[in-house]
């Protein structure tokens, strides 16, 4: 049985953020669960993809997050608890049902999760999302922890259907990726069947009806506001004359800064949890009676503009701070110590920090940054690619994959990136204003998420360049989760249809399709070279299994080659194509057989054919 | 209770979030607050991992730099990497078999010196407990036991608040079957190494 159907309730368990999260839908009954997979919110969907498995919750890998919303929305609206799940820029892709959503409305429990990254540790941006709930009018719950997360998680459904709103439940990195004990509850009933009401005055968003229901939703902004002012999550702890307003993680540095600092007869600590709308009377009687205030929030000062803003409807006069050159950034992540240092300093307390060890004589450290992996195809690919452009001005627009590790040198393979399918849609104006060759490098999941729109752009405006879709017949880089071409058959999952990449390209009238093995360099460079020299909009699919998935599904076959006498040391193994196996040892060039995975790529640039695979034994 | 904050650092595959896992657990069956993080962004190709895990009345899950009481790192080049977490009483605890990165291998970066790093290291921390992790997971029966060797050497310092039979016992419920007889060898022969060390 799965850990988070464990019907203990009382028992303490060791769980990840994520699991805490998915634990706590689970408790609430969550009966339908939505997502395209993001880090840091990952293993939510992967561990309901797992329980969906054994059980009767229904949960899908949607093709994006506008359409995992809507998915979600229709359930929820036919009366069965529902979840969706992505990271923060999925959110935007979700923006725009969630801005019509909010005015909808639900009928079930609708909670939707954002993970946001600060630091941006796995993401393109580190936007904050709190002020989705302010652009929407949507409540939004934040955990502090673990055990939290779980907590507010079941909260979300039952506030969801007391204000018959979505919720945005809104965590950060730390939460999603942090580890701790968390006491199981009761696990409610699913109730995976619903029924849908006609009501089109109230579901179908024409304007006259859409004019009636942004009054609603005003009203249930307003209950909202009384909700948030009663929240068992906005909690005041401490008492003295200085006041810290804190939300999230931050929450967890002031509360030990506090503590650390021995502040706790001087400080008091309001904590946000359910941050929109941001509790009004709350705040106003906490500042009323501090001579100064200070707010600790990680990212934009969402908090810091309307504390400031109800200090001054209150007719308070109080120095309130919050982000500032001397004070807290809008940049990156926070930690203790620098939490400690700044509230210190606020509230004039002496502090003396501990000193790091000097790290000024220690040697140059190599970096160690993270590679495509041992016959990892995308390098074939993006050599094959360099050799069909040689000679030629080139642009590689790029996308959101294992693939844009590829901009790296030695292979130098992308040159412009925005976020998820942006290599389709900027091919169209860079081929359009340039006399470059455009070449856009796009991964299998990313065309579905949103490449193919890009395409189909392309195709109807008469655009001139080759988008190489690099099909590695699974979402990689998030951890192998299904996207819809890959074959559910091979994981022993029934009840899924494949879509072929190569047959939708074709009837979207893309002039020239070709699929290419890209170990097989000769032809894989041919082919590319045909498809550059095609006018309009040509595709080339680079058909070959992720290593480790394959690896994972016992599929890999090839054995591992070395390096025979015959090499005169050239090196294009390692200079063209990086891959982690070689190494140097005694001024010869190697290979480690235990991560060699016999592409046979090298074995091919080699201008001695020095490589061979090693005989079999016996 | 007091606040203990352990770093351990890894290149990704090394068995660094096992590790962290059953020092958690061990907490759990200790009744000892624990919090952990873990940072693994691009693990699976070959970047570092690194976890915190912070014992006692803490909330925090992260540790600052400097504020770290123990730094446990499966990998030399990492230990110096991650050196700015301690201070002058930091105990520091490191694999000394070296896991080049690519740029290393391929000759184009230059691996530090392991005897200037322990020198280094000593002068600057309480403590350093150093020896090949490597040599002795093999001589347990299987390299991959790094991870179990290194938290031998962590239980054997008492600075963590947990005792050796349950973060033994941890070891026994949350490792693989197969392994744990190797895994327990492995933990053992880090133990002797550790007490070697004093």
């Amino acid at each position: 049985m799965h850990k988070l159907l464990t019907n203990e309730p009382g028992a303490d368990m060791l769980l990840l953020g994520n699991e805490s999260i998915a634990r706590g839908a689970i408790e609430a009954g969550v009966a339908f669960a939505t997502s395209y997979p993001g880090t840091p919110s990952s293993e939510i969907s992967l561990n309901f993809f797992q329980i969906s498995k054994e059980s009767d919750l229904y949960f899908e890998y949607s093709i994006n997050e506008k359409v995992s919303l809507e998915v979600a929305a229709a359930a929820a609206n036919s009366g069965v608890r529902s979840m969706c799940i992505m990271k923060h820029v999925g959110m935007n892709v979700a923006a725009d049902t969630l801005m019509t959503l909010a005015y909808v409305g639900t009928k079930a429990g609708l909670v939707i999760l954002t993970a946001d990254d600060p630091f941006m540790f796995s993401s393109q941006n580190e936007q904050d999302n709190r002020y989705y709930g302010k652009l929407s009018g949507l409540p939004i719950l934040e955990p502090s922890s673990v055990a939290e997360a779980k907590e507010m998680t079941a909260a979300a459904f039952a506030l969801s259907e007391a204000l018959q709103e979505p919720v945005i439940l809104r965590t950060t990195t730390r939460i999603n990726h942090s580890t701790a004990v968390v006491r199981l509850g009761e696990i409610k009933e699913r109730k995976t069947k619903g029924d849908f009401q006609k009501d089109p005055f109230n579901y179908v968003t024409v304007p006259a009806v859409s004019r009636k229901l942004h009054v609603k939703l005003l009203n249930n902004i307003r209950k909202a506001e009384t909700l948030s002012d009663h929240s068992p999550y906005n909690i005041v702890q401490g008492s003295g004359k200085f006041g810290i307003i804190c939300n999230g993680v931050s929450y967890n540095y002031v509360q030990d800064a506090v503590s650390e600092l021995n502040l706790t007869d001087q400080v008091k600590i309001l904590r946000i949890g359910f941050s929109h709308p941001m509790p009004e009377k709350t705040i106003k009687a906490f500042l009323k009676d501090c001579t100064r205030a200070l707010v600790v929030e990680e990212g934009e000062p969402y908090m810091e503009e309307a504390v400031k803003a109800f200090s001054q409807e209150a007719g308070l006069i109080l120095p309130i701070a919050g982000k500032g050159d001397k004070l807290f950034s809008r940049l990156f992540e926070y930690d203790p110590a620098m939490v400690r240092k700044n509230i210190a300093a606020y509230f004039d307390i002496p502090y003396k920090p501990t000193q790091a060890v000097d790290i000024s004589n220690i040697p140059e450290i190599p970096q160690r940054p993270p590679n495509l992996c041992a016959g990892c195809s995308h390098r074939a690919t993006f050599y094959a690619i360099k050799q069909a452009t040689k000679g030629m001005e080139t642009i590689y627009p790029t996308d959101i994959g294992c693939y844009t590790l590829g901009f790296l040198p030695p292979l130098s393979m992308g040159d412009f990136l925005i976020c998820m399918g942006s290599s389709a849609g900027t091919s169209c104006g860079f081929s359009q204003v340039t006399d470059k060759k455009v070449i856009a490098l796009i991964g299998d999941s990313t065309f579905f998420h949103s490449g193919i729109s890009g395409l189909i752009n392309a195709v109807f405006n008469n655009h001139d360049f080759t988008l190489v879709i690099l099909d590695n017949r699974t979402t990689a880089m998030t951890g192998h989760q299904p996207n819809p071409g890959v074959d559910m058959n091979e994981l022993n999952y029934e009840g899924y249809n494949p879509v072929s990449i190569e047959k939708l390209v074709s009837s979207l009238g893309v002039g020239h399709v070709s699929v290419i093995r890209p170990y097989n360099l000769k032809k894989s460079i041919s082919a590319i070279k045909e498809a550059i020299e095609y006018t309009g909009v040509s595709v080339v699919i680079a058909k070959e299994k992720c290593t480790l998935y394959a690896k994972s599904l016992k599929q890999l076959k090839g054995r591992p080659f070395y390096v025979t006498d015959k090499c005169k040391n050239h090196r294009d193994c390692i200079n063209e194509l990086a891959c982690p196996a070689f190494f140097i040892q005694d001024e010869k060039v190697k290979i480690n057989p235990s991560l060699c995975v016999g592409c046979a790529v090298c074995a091919q640039v080699c201008p001695e054919n020095a490589i061979l695979p090693i005989k079999k034994e016996g | 209770m007091d606040v203990t904050r352990l770093i351990i650092v890894a290149v990704g595959g090394q068995g660094n979030l096992l590790a962290s896992k059953v020092l958690g657990e061990a907490a759990l069956l200790s009744g000892v607050p624990v919090r952990m993080s873990e940072i693994h962004g691009m693990a699976q190709r070959g970047g570092v991992v690194e976890s915190a895990i912070v014992f006692g009345n803490a909330e925090s899950t992260i540790i600052s730099n400097g504020e770290a009481d123990l730094l446990v790192s499966f990998e030399p080049s990492e230990t110096l990497r991650a050196l700015n977490r301690c201070n002058k009483k930091s105990v520091v605890i490191t694999n000394l078999s070296p896991l080049p990165p690519f740029t290393v291998t391929i000759g184009r970066g230059t691996y530090p010196d392991l005897e200037q790093a322990q020198k280094l290291i000593r002068e600057k921390t309480a403590r350093l407990i150093a020896f090949d992790a490597v040599q002795l997971a093999t001589r347990a029966g299987d390299v991959m036991a790094v991870n179990m060797v290194l938290l031998g050497a962590l239980a054997q310092t008492r600075i963590i608040p947990l005792s050796t039979e349950n973060v033994k016992t941890a070891i026994q419920t949350r490792t693989k079957k197969a392994f744990v007889d190797i895994n327990l060898k492995a933990f053992q022969l880090g133990y002797e190494a550790a007490e070697k060390e004093n």
